[in-house]
């Protein structure tokens, strides 16, 4: 009986191509919509998760202040670090492949005719370990520019090609605000944008030049480090927590007056912004497949309507009310279900070439296409019910004198 | 053997003020193998008759035997079994299923019955054949004349075998030449087949097919006359 439904079904399909493929447009469009919006919402949450790794792997981050965004060295007094701490916690807590005290400000810098505003970061060479850098050409500090502070720098990526374009740097020197220094390096570029900026603009100094040249104090407002072991982060973590107290005389009941950030919370606490932003536009997607299946409904009853002489020949013949009712609510999961396929492929095809365009990592999401496709089925079930139950309630006599 | 037994059949419609009596106690009893015409000005109650008589309506009150079964006390789904394996329907407007093909329209009843795809083909075709259609199985009812789609109707009612043939003016629609075919049809069906028939008809030389003609007046039967009309080759036969 279900296998003649089935027959009945698709016959009746066939038999008004345009008009089903008309009722099914809501459907598909809405499956498209749906499985589009998820697949690319979980790309940009890929691409936001790999921007956060490119900062640097197993990276702590520590500034003074007690929440994460707020400017480092920021009001209400708080001291700023030292040159010691970094030594301090380099000396004391054991497992750590980078401790890298920072500071860093925005700078013009002049070279070839050209200005630029850049990020300087004064740091030692456990910057380039702690941020995952490595050169292209070049070396890094010595121990004595790093001692004394000289005036030596290391360029980014974009910094080099906004200011030499395709030049050779190596060797040459830019002036940054009243000093010159001479280029000793160029780093490998990252090439992602990590929350909202380019890392390769970029401009590195010895520590030292910059807190003498640039802020005039010994200030150091972040402390990169790097940590060998994942499975230790937590741990280390408390250990420099339970250090820096301890060095910034805070007593038993006092916050924290400094925070340490871990890269993975800021990944996840990204990529929740990202999924929160998936969710909310697959659900807007899932109200079109409603309306959808509205559409439907609306097709289904103006066929029974139409139909009805049919529907009393079919009665008058021996059909059975269940016989009836499934045969027009198998055409309706037919159609929806129909609908979710041809959705299907066309969201594959939207979400590849739109992941191309918006440049966020491809992945076929199996679960949110099953999830569209037996969403729709269900629809189709739904708002096929109330149609086919109409359908076989009808009088034979009174749909056979139907004109 | 009475293949159908109505007693003091009654039909009522409506309630109240608006009550109206279709019916007033029908007595009829159908042999098998009969040819009956239903004969009987509009709304004298013979197309209320015809579809009690299908199992299409249930009586106010009285008794339907169809075979051995009480018709009256069936439900809905049962009456539609009953249809389903006894009766064939024949329509004025003939009720072929637009946009498919003759062939389709035969197999209809078979599907229902549930029988393979390759029962249904062959038994459409035989039923095609039969009504002299087997060349125009994979045409359209708009590809068919009005004649030709009645006797694809016909096909579809005699497909299943039936024990009882309903046609509701089966001539109704269709030209004086045609109408005479189609009567041909019904009374070859009749007596090389042993098809029992009832049809309603007005026109009284339609009637004049039958082996008896039922008068309908105001819910009642007035005349029940049996008769063998006398076809050419008979009067032929009688005075060879």
């Amino acid at each position: 009986m279900f296998w003649n439904s089935l027959i009945l079904a698709m016959r009746e399909i066939r038999r008004n191509l345009l008009r089903s493929f008309l009722t099914i447009l809501g459907i598909v469009i809405g499956v498209a919509a749906v499985i589009t919006m998820v697949t690319l919402g979980n790309g940009a949450t890929q691409a936001v998760k790999n921007q956060v790794a490119s900062l640097g792997s197993n990276l702590l981050q520590i500034r003074t202040g007690q929440r994460m965004m707020e400017p480092p060295g920021g009001g209400g007094g708080v001291p700023n670090f030292r040159v010691e701490d970094a030594q301090a916690i380099r000396n004391e807590i054991s497992g750590l492949a980078a401790v890298s005290p920072q500071v860093s400000r925005t700078a013009t810098v002049v070279a070839m005719a050209k200005n630029w505003s850049t990020s300087v970061t004064g740091a030692d060479n456990d910057f380039f370990t702690a941020g995952n850098w490595s050169l292209e050409t070049g070396r890094t500090f010595s121990d004595a520019e790093l001692e004394t502070g000289q005036s030596v720098c290391l360029l980014g990526a974009t910094l080099r090609k906004e200011l030499y374009g395709t030049r050779e740097p190596l060797g040459e020197r830019l002036r940054v605000k009243n000093f010159s220094c001479e280029i000793i390096g160029i780093l490998k570029a990252k090439g992602q944008a990590a929350m909202g900026r380019d890392q390769d603009d970029t401009l590195i100094m010895p520590l030292k030049t910059v807190q003498r040249r640039l802020l005039g104090n010994n200030d150091v407002s972040t402390i990169s480090i790097s940590v060998q072991d994942e499975n230790n982060i937590t741990q280390a973590q408390s250990e420099i927590t339970e250090l820096l107290r301890k060095r910034r005389r805070l007593t038993e009941g006092e916050d924290d007056n400094f925070n340490i950030m871990d890269t993975r919370q800021i990944a996840d606490a990204l990529s929740g912004t990202t999924q929160v932003m998936t969710t909310l536009l697959g659900a807007v997607a899932s109200v079109s497949l409603l309306v959808g299946g509205i559409g439907i409904m609306n097709i289904m009853l103006v066929s029974v309507t139409e139909r009805t002489r049919e529907i009393g020949i079919r009665l008058a013949i021996g059909a059975l009310e269940r016989e009836v009712l499934m045969q027009f609510l198998t055409e309706a999961v037919m159609l929806s279900a129909l609908g979710g396929l041809i959705g299907i492929i066309l969201a594959t095809l939207a979400s590849y070439v739109l992941s191309g365009v918006m440049n966020v990592p491809y992945e076929f999401n199996a679960g949110i296409n099953l999830l569209a496709f037996g969403f729709s089925a269900g629809i189709g079930v739904l708002f096929g019910f109330m149609p086919a139950k109409r359908a076989a309630r009808l009088d034979p006599i009174n749909a056979l004198r139907h004109e | 053997m009475n293949l159908i037994e109505l007693r003091q059949i009654t039909k009522t419609y409506g309630q109240g003020q608006a009550q109206f009596q279709a019916l007033k106690g029908v007595d009829l009893v159908i042999e098998k193998g009969d040819f009956v015409a239903v004969m009987g000005p509009s709304g004298s109650g013979k197309s209320t008759c015809m579809n009690i008589l299908g199992c299409l309506d249930i009586p106010t009150g009285g008794e339907y035997h169809f075979r051995d079964v009480q018709v009256e006390q069936l439900d809905r789904n049962q009456r539609a079994l009953l249809r389903r394996f006894y009766f064939g329907f024949v329509f004025q407007g003939f009720n072929l299923l637009a946009r498919t093909s003759a062939q389709e329209n035969v197999e209809l009843p078979l599907l229902y019955r549930g029988e393979s795809s390759s029962e249904r083909r062959k038994a459409a075709q035989a039923a095609l054949e039969q009504v002299g259609l087997s060349q125009w199985g994979h045409h359209t009812p708009v590809e068919l004349s009005g004649g030709q789609q009645q006797r694809v109707a016909i096909a579809r009612a005699i497909v299943t075998s039936p024990e009882l043939l309903l046609a509701d003016e089966p001539t109704g629609n269709l030209d004086s030449k045609r109408s005479h075919e189609i009567m041909e049809l019904l009374v070859d069906l009749n007596q090389t087949h042993g098809i029992t028939i009832v049809m309603v008809t007005h026109e009284p030389d339609m009637a004049e097919y039958a082996k008896r003609i039922v008068h309908f007046v105001d819910g009642n039967i007035a005349s029940d006359t049996r008769h063998r009309p006398l076809r050419a080759e008979e009067i032929i036969n009688v005075l060879e």
